[in-house]
């Protein structure tokens, strides 16, 4: 199957920094395909070099088998949802969906109908001759996407769209942008810094810092087996030792903190030598509470200490465990409610089997 | 308190009272009544409308008014011409230094008087001047050349005065438009001249109306400009008005003048304004 988009060796250098450094990649058609990283880590120079706004330095990009690199903007098969949506405020909401037909030539009523359709896929039929500054927030990105869809385009690149919205509205975006895309049949490809947003909604991510793919995979793998330092780090939230290897048996490591506090991990097939400075992560959910040290013989990482900090938030409920060094470990309570009358001070056991601990080589510096 | 506030706003509000009632609405109150009158013994006036009727009945009078309206319509449409893209420019090309820099430089001649502007534009154009000198040089012409005192010369001098009035206006609403919707508009297929009429023009519609009233306010009242460029047969309106009030000492069709080419501005603006569906809130505020 030819892939919708794809780029091999892309590279791009302003001057003296490369802002993207030699990325690969490939969207099968009608996925949903997601670039994640912090700002300033070269995504957008990314998808303006894909809608055709910055010319790469070197490399291709090809649109289902065809390089687009000789296409100007205005004719190449990709259409962009940008970061503050660009309506046209100077036409209606049909004059902004139907902008695309006009300039693709087809007549009145044809555009008509396919506007018509349109705003009846995005949930908003009959509001075609609305100003843009009577919609909400979530009903303008809708028609952004519309006026987009309308073209039907190979690839529909969004950048950051969601950014602009409030919490609530994001959460619900979020999904809708996913029942879009399905409905829709088209391949998406989305740029964000915010993690929920390309978790839930990708059936791919990319995660990407200082211009290059740190590593590429559906959202599980990504949380669970993250294969950098970085992508640990930054994708979902974890806890963080620096520590040396005191003992290497096959994948399963021993280190031990600056601290003097020793704790299990787990390579997963990456190379550690007795010595080598570590990073070990643990997510706050793969961390047990217990009341009684003895519930948590199964761990082979265990901890007592006392709660410094309740970070109630539904279901989503942390607490912040100090431990006798002094770290601040935390931890995601059960949501069976059993440690709801924690409070403050009081005293805990906690623990994780080292599978849960994935450790990198710390970066030298 | 209230008689305190009501203090402040009276103390505020009244240089702003003072000087429409004193500079403006006095004086034309003042005007209508002497425009209305007719001389018709030594110091004995009477009412009528007849200076009016004099307006309407000599062609001379008639065609330097439609002339002065034509060529302040044209001086407005050829600085839009010239400054929209340069105001396009400054405000979506230029960044930074350069930006600030060329804005200045449009700023730079206003520091000179008119008054010197225009006689730098005669030391240009004259017939011993520089330009006629170059071509003479050059053995483009024989003999020296005279470029003033026509009309490509007026409209020279007054496109130049009014350059910045467009300029600022243009620059300010362009800068407005957010350089993603030019890009939405290239992205879902526009070409440049359809972006610059769909996208653009309508953006800066309001910028558009206002430096064109402003310019063709500037154009229709100058006196300087036409005089020294044109010459005394230069047929400029505002030359009537003053050669009625100074010249020949005939205040009351001076003033009957005076009142026609408020009508004529007025109408034109209102004109402009509808033709656009704009509003002069939308365009002033």
């Amino acid at each position: 199957m030819i892939p919708d988009l794809e780029c091999v060796d892309l590279k791009k250098q302003f001057g003296e920094t490369t802002a993207v450094d030699s990325v690969n990649f490939s969207v099968p058609p009608g996925s949903f395909f997601s670039i994640l990283g912090p700002s300033g880590c070269g995504k957008t120079t990314i998808m303006r070099m894909i809608a055709g706004f910055l010319e790469p330095s070197s490399g291709d990009i090809q649109i289902k088998g065809k390089s687009v690199l000789d296409v100007a903007p205005n004719k190449r098969p990709v259409n962009m949802v940008f970061q503050h949506l660009a309506l046209f405020p100077m036409m209606t909401i049909a004059g902004n969906i139907g902008y695309g037909l006009r300039r693709a030539g087809l007549n009145k009523a044809e555009i008509d109908r396919k506007v018509g359709d349109a705003l009846e896929r995005i949930g908003l039929p009959g509001i075609g001759n609305r100003k843009i500054d009577e919609l909400s927030g979530g009903q303008k990105q809708r028609v952004a996407i519309a006026r987009c869809m309308v073209l039907e385009p190979d690839v529909l690149l969004l950048d950051e769209p969601l950014g602009a919205l409030d919490l609530k509205l994001r959460e619900h975006m979020k999904v809708e942008l996913k029942a879009l895309q399905t409905a829709f049949d088209t391949t998406f490809v989305y740029i964000t810094h915010d993690q929920s947003e390309a978790l839930v909604m990708s059936d791919q991510i990319a995660v990407m810092n200082h211009g290059q793919f740190e590593q590429m995979g559906s959202a599980r793998d990504l949380y669970y087996r993250p294969e950098t330092r970085f992508v640990a780090g930054f994708v979902g939230d974890s806890n963080r030792w620096s520590g040396k290897v005191e003992r290497v048996q096959g994948s399963e490591v021993e280190l031990r903190t600056e601290r003097g506090m020793l704790i299990r991990g787990n390579s997963h097939g990456r190379s550690l030598a007795v010595g080598d400075a570590v990073d070990s992560f643990v997510r706050p959910e793969a961390i047990v509470v217990a009341g009684k040290a003895s519930d948590l013989d199964q761990f082979d990482t265990r901890i007592s200490g006392e709660v410094s900090s309740l970070l109630f938030n539904g279901a989503a409920s942390r607490i912040l465990v100090r431990d006798d060094q002094g770290d601040e470990i935390e931890v995601t309570l059960p949501q069976s409610g059993e440690y709801a009358s924690l409070s403050r001070g009081d005293a805990v056991h906690i623990g994780w089997s080292g599978e849960q601990s994935n450790c990198f080589a710390a970066e030298a510096s | 308190m209230r008689a305190e506030a009501k203090l402040g706003l009276a103390l505020l509000l009244t240089p702003l009272l003072l000087w429409l009632s004193l500079l403006i609405i006095i004086p034309h109150i003042n005007m209508l009544f002497i425009a209305l009158r007719e001389r018709v013994a030594v110091a004995t006036y009477e009412t009528s409308p007849a200076n009016f009727l004099t307006f309407f009945r000599e062609p001379l009078y008639m065609w330097t008014f439609v002339r002065t309206a034509l060529m302040s319509v044209m001086a407005t449409v050829i600085t839009l011409v010239i400054a929209f893209p340069v105001s396009y420019y400054i405000a979506k090309i230029a960044k930074g230094r350069r930006k600030s820099g060329l804005f200045l430089l449009c700023l730079v001649p206003f520091w000179v008087s008119e008054l010197v502007r225009t006689f730098g534009w005669m030391i240009l154009l004259r017939e011993t001047g520089v330009v006629s000198n170059v071509l003479q040089y050059l053995g483009l012409v024989q003999g020296p050349v005279e470029m003033l005192y026509n009309d490509a010369a007026i409209m020279v001098g007054l496109v130049y005065t009014s350059m910045l009035f467009m300029v600022v206006p243009l620059v300010t609403t362009m800068e407005s438009l957010d350089d993603a919707v030019i890009e939405a508009g290239y992205d879902l297929g526009g070409s440049g001249p359809s972006i610059l009429r769909e996208i653009i023009i309508p953006h800066a519609t309001p910028g558009i109306v206002s430096g064109s009233i402003v310019v063709f306010m500037l154009s229709l009242g100058n006196y300087l400009t036409p005089t020294m460029l044109g010459g005394k047969e230069s047929l400029w309106f505002t030359e009537l008005i003053y050669s009625q009030f100074i010249v020949r000492f005939n205040w009351e069709l001076g003033a009957a003048f005076g009142f026609m080419l408020l009508i004529l501005s007025s109408v034109i603006v209102w004109g402009m304004l509808r033709l656009t569906g704009q509003t002069l809130e939308k365009t002033m505020g």
